[in-house]
């Protein structure tokens, strides 16, 4: 009963996402509203993080099985894709390496330089 | 026959679930990052499905659950933020000044580059989330009315990129503390990335699977505002 009772919460943070996502004039999805919700949840207590561990457990560690639906959805949308595959596989392969270079120098950049501050 | 596949119940969920099983077993088999179940299971159920002559709507329809279950369990991804709250309040300000600037340098990198190619609108709302996870992005991808399956072929490639060489990456960049590389590799990423950085340790782990969720969060914002400059 307690997993039940974990799915049951989750799904109902979800429901309120669903809702303020419907309510508010914004592009955020549904889940991105659940997930704050859910977040501000924990931190405030009022959700204690044994409300909702194992089942949430569950559900990430199942979580990139569900996106396989969408990835077959490509044999519908290759011809879209088809014409532009050789631009896009560029942006993937530079933005992909540019970002990680990026990011990690900058932290890494502020973090030894408040090591320093430290010492 | 075809009839038959096409009014079960479980067919589809089945044929997914087993090229998932699939890969999982090749990889553990051959330990290439190309043998990435998600990427192996979608291949095999294309397969299957010109196979058996079954359409995408059918097994749109019969694999429901999957999708059904992807608010929920984004919803989830709040559990390990709470969890490693410590972590991130001790180095808030490297952190976010980390995960910032690689979401600006991905959305600032599409925008050009989609510039540069005069690819159309539609196409730049696609790729504009293609750093961030499958979950949040075909969200971020719908709401700007990109083609949501091509964003999740995208999303899908950067993070094979991210789980094959992301440490060859950071190596090469110089990047050596273990929080920036957990950083660099969640951010660039996502939880493909991440799998990666959790073999490479511990804090590289948790740090890669923080970026996931703030780098989802900025990005929601970040890709509404880089739209509107297309």
């Amino acid at each position: 009963m307690k997993f039940v009772r974990q799915f049951m919460i989750i799904l109902a943070i979800s429901f309120v996402g669903e809702l303020l996502h419907a309510l508010l004039p914004l592009p955020v999805p549904a889940s991105i509203y659940g997930l704050v919700l859910m977040l501000i949840g924990l931190q405030t207590g009022i959700l204690p993080l044994n409300a909702v561990n194992e089942a949430g457990g569950f559900l990430i560690e199942i979580m990139p099985m569900l996106f396989i639906p969408a990835g077959v959805g490509l044999m519908v949308s290759w011809g879209a894709l088809k014409p532009v595959i050789i631009p896009i596989s560029i942006i993937i392969v530079v933005t992909t390496i540019l970002v990680m270079a990026v990011s990690g120098r900058i932290a890494q950049f502020i973090l030894k330089k408040e090591d320093k501050k430290h010492e | 026959m075809s009839k038959l596949l096409q009014d079960s119940a479980f067919f589809c969920l089945a044929i997914s679930l087993i090229g998932y099983e699939i890969g999982i077993i090749l990889r553990q088999k051959t330990k290439l990052a190309l043998c990435n179940p998600l990427l192996i299971s979608i291949v095999f159920v294309i397969i299957i499905l010109k196979v058996t002559n079954i359409k995408y709507e059918v097994y749109e329809d019969g694999s429901s659950l999957l999708s059904y279950l992807l608010t929920p369990s984004t919803v989830c991804l709040a559990i390990p933020l709470h969890q490693q709250m410590g972590l991130l309040k001790k180095n808030m300000k490297a952190i976010l000044a980390g995960i910032l600037s690689g979401v600006f340098t991905s959305l600032a990198g599409v925008w050009v580059f989609s510039m540069l190619f005069h690819l159309d609108k539609k196409i730049y709302a696609t790729l504009l989330p293609k750093s961030i996870t499958t979950a949040i992005g075909m969200g971020i991808s719908e709401e700007l009315g990109g083609i949501v399956t091509i964003t999740v072929a995208a999303i899908i490639i950067t993070g094979i990129i991210g789980n094959m060489f992301g440490d060859v990456i950071c190596r090469l960049c110089g990047i050596r503390h273990p929080i920036a590389t957990g950083l660099a590799i969640g951010t660039a990423s996502h939880a493909m990335g991440t799998a990666k950085a959790m073999e490479i340790g511990e804090i590289e782990g948790a740090m890669s699977s923080l970026s996931i969720a703030v780098a989802g969060l900025m990005t929601v914002i970040g890709a509404t505002i880089f739209y509107q400059l297309y």
